[in-house]
């Protein structure tokens, strides 16, 4: 047993030697194996977004190898019987036949459009992460901003790919969003005729264009950005929760060697396995249920991506406003849905870490996370403003509703109109509330009832018999409710 | 007692920096506090443990063991079914979560556990800052003309990223030619199989997909919508009496919000409580009246359907009496939006 120990050891040596003589790199080794990841499972989500980055590239390259964007329409002779004979696109014809002949070509289908649902979910969980714990302060606002930059793309590039497939259902998408591009004033149209190459459906260089801009330009963008991203929390250090021993220079947790490489590699697999079993089991986007798309034809309780129902919501949502001067259109309706929207959306986002600075000058680095309730202004408005992005996200399934439920559509729609201004405000008074009474009584909402239990004696008198296993007691290292330590007032 | 006016705005305005002074102590609340004297001396949290853990090396072999078991599995599937979508992906998906479960655990239960400490340098180095300002500025050490070379580097700057951007132009064509459509006076309306539709064929109640004869299928003005109503329904405004054939009405079926095809014909079940006919975009749900020469009812379209005109040739068929009279699709910033 030695023997072999010291063999490893003696290889290990040899490696490290050769390696040395060309680079010179044991310092910055040394360095990066002592590297420090504080301990929250919060700080997970941005690494499930990579890892799902990282499946969405070995999958995207295996189909990239079979997909062909040609427009040019074909008849279908492949295995499945019910398109047997139909006029299709080449490009439609050649993901039916990654569905259904190539081997393991609709499970690679599958995982990757499930892993593109999961890498979008978990940019907005770690972009909420961020916001509600005011880690996009100085010195993150700076990464902080790279990553809603990653979050635009993300959701751009999630479309281009669904797009690809020319069924029946990515032609409606496409369609709404050449609406989308037509509606931006004045150079919207001819906008669209660029994107396009002339009015929809476009010349035959739309799909090679779409396609390019799917397996090259976004991925190659949002790996350079990731890079960036990864350098960028190296040379600043994690942040950190407050905690004993835990100071705004310094950072406490798990060094990467050993332990955790061992759970990051754990959590890759995680998000592979699950992501594959879920890509084996369970169905997604069902393209020959769709049919070949045709602009005359049309899907009845048709549903995007997650990922794209705030915008189909916007658009749904906004009353028929279209500015004109006499039978001159100046502004198209679908730019209020599809373009201005989503702009108001990342422009608060863009501009919070500044507008927070302002109202606080507080113009300090920080290392530290809050609680969110440590916070209760930022946290209210960070919920009252997710809260208006969500209303109206469900605003896009408000069909399935009335198809479900039999709910009057045009009722639901005219409620949501009010609403969906009159709840954010709600929500921002009652989590405001809810911040300042958590932080008065100092309870976690999220941990057990906490307590002494006391029981009466026959004389009347009370005597503590025992309390709560969770009982916390105030650390007096722990910041409590956002105050220092020994500071005045306190 | 009567206040001076000018008193009466001077406590206005008392009161409302006394409000603005409150709303930003609200807004700020504790948020203001310096962040942090250095805090006393305290426990030092780094600590290190071996969990010398045999049963869980165990179990990491054990999972690791079976994770290759699934990975063959995987191959055998590949080889076997090929396409058995189902067991392709238990076996690779369990062979991943094998593994992530082996590594994970030996994460926490069989290698060295350990808190460390690591100390956060300081990002801002001041001299650092000013000493690189300097050596930048000394690059410029006795250049005279420094504005004409800033302006003329400026503009060949300029000339530059609009000269490596103007080829943009060649990806499509100028925005003109989208007012036409393949429909022309004498146009027959087929249906997708070819056959022409006659008027006979139109029944109360249904719609039908018309395209034109000779057109491009897959423009997007091809495609229209064609319903009979009974004269009950039929209200188009006084210069459109002449567009429909015996109760028939023909419609873009592209909707003008976003330019999905129009899919769903709601016709009275029963006239006494139901609602007017109507056509419903399944996209926005923008819903128009085909009765009223295509009225937006409801949602967020900005415009009318745009109404085909009809006639019928001698043998019964459907023909188109002219072309669109505004234009069809979603709207820019030009669109000619039509009359009604």
């Amino acid at each position: 047993m030695r023997l072999v120990q010291h063999a490893v050891h003696r290889r290990l040596h040899r490696v490290m030697r050769w390696n040395e003589q060309r680079m010179g790199a044991a310092k910055g080794l040394k360095l990066a194996l002592r590297y420090v990841f504080p301990d929250h499972w919060s700080f997970m989500l941005g690494e499930i977004a990579l890892y799902a980055f990282i499946i969405l590239i070995g999958t995207g390259i295996f189909l990239a190898t079979f997909y062909q964007p040609g427009d040019a329409q074909v008849i279908y002779h492949g295995p499945y019987a019910l398109l047997r004979g139909e006029q299709m696109s080449e490009a439609y014809r050649s993901v039916i036949d990654i569905s259904f002949s190539v081997p393991a070509g609709l499970l690679f289908r599958q995982v990757h459009h499930w892993a593109a649902d999961v890498f979008v979910a978990a940019i907005v969980l770690h972009l909420m992460r961020i916001f509600f714990t005011g880690a996009f302060r100085k010195p993150r606002d700076l990464n902080y901003y790279i990553g809603l930059l990653m979050l635009m793309l993300a959701i751009l590039e999630g479309f281009a790919g669904y797009s690809l497939v020319d069924d029946l259902l990515s032609g409606m998408g496409l369609v709404i969003a050449y609406s989308v591009a037509m509606s931006i004033p004045f150079v919207g149209g001819q906008l669209a005729y660029l994107v396009w190459g002339g009015q929809f459906p476009g010349s035959s260089s739309f799909l090679p264009r779409l396609e390019l801009v799917h397996i090259l330009l976004i991925p190659l963008l949002l790996a350079v950005l990731i890079t960036v991203h990864l350098i960028m929390i190296m040379r600043q250090h994690h942040s950190q929760f407050p905690g004993p021993g835990r100071r705004e220079r310094n950072v406490v947790g798990t060094p990467t060697w050993p332990a955790y490489a061992l759970r990051s590699l754990g959590l890759l697999f995680a998000v592979a396995g699950v992501l594959f079993l879920v890509g084996g089991l369970v169905q997604i986007n069902p393209i020959w249920e769709w049919g070949p798309y045709h602009p005359y034809l049309s899907e009845n309780g048709a549903q995007p991506d997650w990922y794209i129902g705030w915008l189909i919501g916007a658009l749904r949502l906004m009353p028929n406003l279209e500015p004109a001067i006499g039978n001159h259109t100046i502004i198209p309706n679908p730019f209020w849905g599809g373009a201005l929207f989503p702009l108001v959306v990342f422009g608060v986002l863009f501009s919070w870490p500044r507008v927070e600075r302002r109202l606080t000058r507080d113009h300090l680095r920080h290392d530290l996370l809050d609680r969110p309730r440590d916070k209760p202004v930022r946290t209210a408005i960070g919920a009252a403003f997710f809260s208006w992005v969500l209303i109206i996200f469900a605003v896009g399934s408000t069909d399935r509703i009335f198809y479900r439920l039999n709910i009057n559509y045009t009722g639901q729609i005219h409620f949501w109109r009010i609403a969906v201004w009159v709840i954010p405000i709600l929500v921002f008074f009652i989590t405001r509330a809810a911040c300042r009474s958590l932080q008065r009584s100092e309870i976690h909402p999220l941990r057990a009832w906490q307590g002494t239990i006391v029981r009466r004696r026959p004389d009347g008198a009370l005597e503590v018999v025992g309390e709560s296993p969770d009982r916390v007691r105030p650390e007096p290292s722990e910041p409590a409710r956002g105050t220092v330590p020994g500071a005045p007032g306190d | 007692m009567r206040e001076e006016p000018s008193r009466r705005v001077g406590s206005a305005l008392g009161v409302l920096i006394a409000l603005r002074t409150a709303v930003r102590a609200a807004v700020r609340g504790r948020e203001a506090l310096p962040p942090e004297p250095e805090p006393r001396p305290e426990v030092d949290p780094a600590e290190r443990t071996v969990p010398a853990n045999p049963r869980a090396e165990t179990l990491v072999a054990v999972l690791l063991l079976l994770a290759a078991l699934a990975g063959f599995g995987f191959i055998a599937v590949f080889i076997i079914f090929q396409t058995n979508t189902q067991l392709l992906g238990l076996t690779m998906g369990g062979m991943l979560a094998l593994l992530a479960a082996a590594a994970i655990i030996a994460g926490k239960s069989v290698v060295p556990q350990e808190t460390a400490v690591e100390e956060r340098g300081p990002l801002l180095e001041e001299d650092e800052t000013e000493e690189l300002v300097e050596m930048i500025e000394q690059g410029g050490e006795g250049v005279s003309r420094r504005a004409l070379l800033t302006g003329a580097g400026g503009l060949a700057g300029a000339a530059l990223v609009g000269a490596a951007a103007a080829p943009i132009a060649s990806l499509g064509p100028r925005l003109h030619g989208i007012h036409t459509t393949d429909w022309h006076r004498g146009v027959r309306l087929l249906d997708d199989q070819g056959r022409p539709y006659a008027v006979a064929d139109i029944e109360i109640g249904s719609f039908y997909t018309a395209l034109p004869e000779g057109g491009d299928p897959d423009h997007l003005g091809s495609g229209v919508l064609v319903v009979r109503l009974p004269a009950e329904y039929l209200h188009l405004p006084p210069a459109r009496q002449g567009w429909a054939v015996d109760g028939i009405v023909a419609y873009s079926k592209i909707c003008p919000h976003a330019g999905c095809a129009i899919s769903l014909y709601r016709y009275p079940t029963y006239a006494a409580t139901s609602a007017e006919p109507a056509f419903t975009c399944p996209c926005h749900y923008s819903t128009f009246a085909p009765g009223e020469g295509g009225r937006l009812i409801f949602g967020p379209a900005g415009r009318a359907l745009p109404q085909l005109p009809l006639m019928a040739d001698g043998s019964g068929n459907l023909r188109a009496a002219g072309p669109f009279h505004e234009d069809i699709g979603p709207s820019w910033w030009n669109v000619h939006r039509g009359e009604s």
